[in-house]
């Protein structure tokens, strides 16, 4: 049981780490696509482990703590998505490093056209 | 020994809070803004749950699932506003 | 096919409900039930999402196989992507890349982007008809495309299988 305990909190430790990494991430990348990237998965990893551990420690809170952890990757994804797909449509272009970009060349017309059907 | 590990993991929790809000305050566009609010929001519902941990009380668990809920769609909102979709 | 829909949404809130409140009596079952099958008969003609779904052993397996893989890719991107941000250098080489899928079901298209999102240096920004267009962070200068089909397709030849 003491064991249980103990892993619950080195496993908590490990996934403030990876929220501290997407921190760190969201810092140091060049634009607001890397931004994203970093962002949202580290911080995915992140929050699952450090309640992971507190589950662990109380196990009796566990079924809670699970529901908590489907909420949030499933929800995770679909707003960093949302998020990237707002940026690209307000304008806001990649940094300068990004040396392929299939969806400007393909949308390049959506967004007066979507106004136009309005 | 396990109070101490969960007493570091929310020290770093919160100098990740610290170093997200330099992002928030700096961000070039509002879509950076939003990511720092939407890494804000996912850090700080671990924050709560290890609160509840401190606390000892069942509670804040179900109020970290109703934040979750709410910053949630909190973010589609913002997200779809930018897009001039809503 | 509108019994299965039904059920599926009955399922699943009626676990919520349980797990939220934490106990068995007799109540709470009663109010639950009620309140969930009064959800699930409101909703079940908006929700398409579930009439892909099959349900046999084989799907059960696959699912089973998924989200293993899945597991793994996220604990995988997730080192990946501490390894770039802590090394001083920011070795990032972006870039939007296209991909097309094959998958038919919505519900399948959304979980095979949600599952690229997570996975190591891939993110979907957008699906305009069969193509799913990803931003990558270290992206093959001389192969792009391949780089994108890689991608789509470690996921969905599970999806193929649980999603018609």
């Amino acid at each position: 049981m003491e064991h249980l305990k103990i892993a619950g909190a080195i496993i908590t430790l490990i996934g403030s780490l990876f929220v501290l990494f997407a921190a760190i991430g969201l810092l140091r990348m060049p634009d607001i696509y890397n931004r994203i990237q970093a962002g949202t998965k580290a911080s995915t990893l992140g929050s699952i482990l450090t309640l992971l551990g507190i589950g662990l420690y109380h196990p009796d809170w566990l079924l809670k703590i699970m529901l908590l952890i489907v909420f949030i990757v499933i929800s995770n994804p679909v707003s960093s998505h949302v998020l990237g797909r707002a940026a690209h449509f307000a304008g806001i272009l990649p940094s300068e490093k990004t040396h392929t970009n299939k969806l400007k060349e393909d949308t390049l017309e959506t967004p007066t056209t979507k106004e136009e059907k309005k | 020994m396990a109070n101490t590990l969960f007493t570091i993991a929310m020290l770093i929790v919160g100098l990740s809070f610290l170093l997200v809000t330099v992002r928030f305050l700096l961000g070039p566009s509002v879509v950076d803004r939003v990511v720092a609010l939407d890494v804000l929001t996912i850090s700080s519902i671990g924050l709560i749950v290890l609160l509840a941990h401190f606390l000892d009380r069942v509670i804040y668990v179900d109020v970290s699932i109703v934040y979750a809920i709410l910053s949630f769609i909190g973010v589609i909102v913002i997200a779809k506003y930018l897009e001039r979709s809503l | 096919m509108k019994i299965k829909a039904i059920s599926i949404i009955f399922v699943i809130l009626f676990a919520v409900w349980l797990i939220l409140n934490n106990s068995v009596s007799i109540e709470y079952l009663i109010s639950g039930a009620a309140i969930a099958l009064l959800i699930s008969f409101g909703f079940c003609k908006e929700c398409a999402v579930f009439n892909d779904l099959r349900i046999t052993p084989k799907a059960f397996i696959y699912t089973f196989i998924f989200l293993s893989v899945f597991l793994w890719e996220l604990i995988k991107a997730n080192f990946v992507m501490a390894k770039t941000v802590l090394s001083p250098s920011l070795p990032i080489n972006p870039g939007i890349v296209r991909a097309d899928t094959t998958l038919k079901s919505k519900m399948a298209r959304l979980i095979l982007a949600n599952a690229i999102t997570l996975t190591p240096g891939t993110f979907t920004i957008d699906i305009i008809g069969d193509t799913l267009y990803i931003h990558c962070v270290n992206v093959n200068i001389d192969d792009t495309e391949e780089y994108g089909k890689q991608a789509v397709r470690k996921f969905e030849k599970y999806l193929e299988v649980i999603y018609g």
